[in-house]
């Protein structure tokens, strides 16, 4: 075992973790569960045309591999006059991403909302909108909560692909370090450590946060 | 008492509805139905299941439309010949209050938060005051201790008593009830009853679509038997409880009495 190397090597990388792939993914998941809660809106809206975009937006973002996503907006738009630097390129792929798998989880929690509480709400004088914001929402929350940890626990792994659209995050500087020495399994074994305990934390805040919403559990 | 009681109109009726007749598909379900209710009185719906009682009630809230009819409830005024549009339905939402037959209270907000956001959210009213208000009602339903906690954790007939603070919250000018206690446990039915009865002796306007029987001959004004989407029978309990006129009453009545009386 290179102690040396070890030591050396993993406060950079856990800085990569948390200059890059933390607030990488978390930029995504924030943006991307936007985006999630607009397509679902349109997938159930009812109005034909929002539908089948959403639908359409949902199949090709499911249909294609995330890397290829990357390198066509990273690589290709510059052939279109559009170049974006590392980051942006990453965050927008990674939202658009992240929207097109969490849409279906969530129109999926909306529409197990029984139809008795949008009655209800209604019955209150709530017009549609605001039943939606302040009692179907809150509830399709706390369904879609175990779907999308697992959403943002892929997330975490899955921003690694970022490495090779050039963004700076954990996997890349490990890669870095990695490429002179040539100690690949002793560098990627550490990156792969440092991803399976930010996954670890995240699980744990999942049961807590579940716990927690278990108050009002049906 | 009930506040802002609306002037009742020249004929004396709070509600007044018209030839109601409402499909599903070709499910003909609602085939004419009149119902008059005057002000402070409770009025009971009683039937076989699937003739068309649900309907009629949530018809009354506006959740459900009618094909066509019309229906006044204190100044409002409805054609259901012609289209309903929002800002007619948001008044018939208004002008009632309903306790359904599953509570459907807001599992994610405490007992207090189910009283108070509809006054706050969609009433404008202060914090202050709806909390005050809705305390002193769940005080009258003997809840009060329990605002803080989420429906989830309240026994069946607990939940029904927030679902009738919920409803009196609201201001509304008269109440409607479907089956409020079908869903509960016998023990847990007397006291969701009480609270009813306690409201109609304060003068609420009530319609109940109740399966209660002895409740209804009680505590109701008048009664309606509906069976196949119209009101077959309407009088005062005694008359249709005692010498119900019509066959299918009868009928209907021996039935729920059960094989041994009752
Ligand atoms: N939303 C609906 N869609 C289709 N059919 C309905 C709907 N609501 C009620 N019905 C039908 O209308 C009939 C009357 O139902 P309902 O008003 O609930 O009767 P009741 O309350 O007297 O049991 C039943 O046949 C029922 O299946
Ligand atoms: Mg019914």
């Amino acid at each position: 075992m290179d102690w040396e190397l070890i030591g050396s090597s993993i406060g950079p990388i856990v800085l990569g973790a948390i200059q890059g792939t933390i607030p990488l993914t978390a930029a995504s998941f924030a943006l991307g569960l936007t985006i999630a809660v607009l397509l679902a809106l349109a997938r159930i809206s009812g109005v034909a045309v929002l539908s089948a975009v959403a639908r359409a937006y949902i199949s090709i973002i499911r249909g294609t591999p995330l890397l290829v996503q990357l390198f066509v907006i990273f690589y290709g738009m510059p052939q279109l006059g559009i170049t974006l630097d590392p980051w942006p390129s990453a965050i927008i792929v990674l939202s658009m991403n992240v929207g097109g798998y969490a849409a279906e989880i969530i129109r999926a929690a909306i529409l197990s909302i029984p139809r008795g509480q949008w009655e209800a709400a209604a019955m209150i004088g709530m017009p549609r909108g605001q039943a939606l914001l302040r009692i179907v929402l809150p509830q399709a929350a706390r369904v879609s909560v175990p779907p999308l940890s697992n959403t943002l626990i892929s997330l975490v792994k899955d921003s690694s692909l970022c490495s090779l659209i050039l963004v700076t995050e954990l996997f890349r500087v490990a890669q870095r370090i990695a490429a002179p020495s040539g100690e690949f399994l002793l560098l990627y074994a550490i990156a792969g450590a440092i991803y399976w305990v930010i996954c670890l934390v995240l699980a744990f805040g999942q049961d807590r946060l579940e716990g927690r919403l278990d108050r009002y559990a049906v | 008492m009930p506040s802002d009681q609306p002037v009742p109109p020249a004929d004396g009726l709070l509600l007044s509805a018209r030839g109601l007749h409402k499909s599903f598909g070709d499910n003909h379900v609602l085939r004419g139905v009149d119902l008059d209710i005057a002000p402070g009185t409770v009025h009971a719906l009683i039937g076989p299941s699937g003739s068309g009682k649900t309907t009629v009630l949530r018809s009354l809230n506006g959740l459900e439309t009618p094909d066509a009819g019309t229906l006044r409830i204190g100044d409002l005024s409805l054609d259901f010949d012609r289209a309903i549009g929002r800002r007619e339905r948001a008044a018939l939402h208004r002008a009632s209050a309903m306790v359904f037959q599953q509570h459907q209270l807001f599992p994610h907000l405490t007992v207090l938060g189910n009283a108070t956001i509809g006054p706050i959210r969609v009433q404008g009213r202060s914090r202050d005051e709806a909390t005050e208000a809705a305390l002193a009602l769940l005080d009258r339903v003997g809840l009060r201790e329990k605002a803080d906690a989420y429906p989830s954790s309240l026994s069946g007939g607990q939940q029904q008593r927030v679902g009738i603070v919920r409803a009196l919250a609201l201001q509304p000018s008269m109440l409607l009830f479907d089956e409020p206690t079908s869903s509960l446990d016998p023990e847990l039915v007397g006291e969701v009853l009480a609270v009813m009865s306690e409201l109609a002796s304060e003068g609420w306007t009530m319609a109940v679509v109740t399966h209660e029987l002895g409740f209804a001959h009680e505590v109701a004004d008048r009664v309606s038997f509906f069976d196949g989407g119209v009101v077959v029978e309407q009088g005062s309990p005694e008359q249709v409880f005692e010498a119900p006129q019509h066959e299918r009453t009868q009928r209907f009545l021996q039935r729920m009495r059960g094989p041994f009386g009752g």
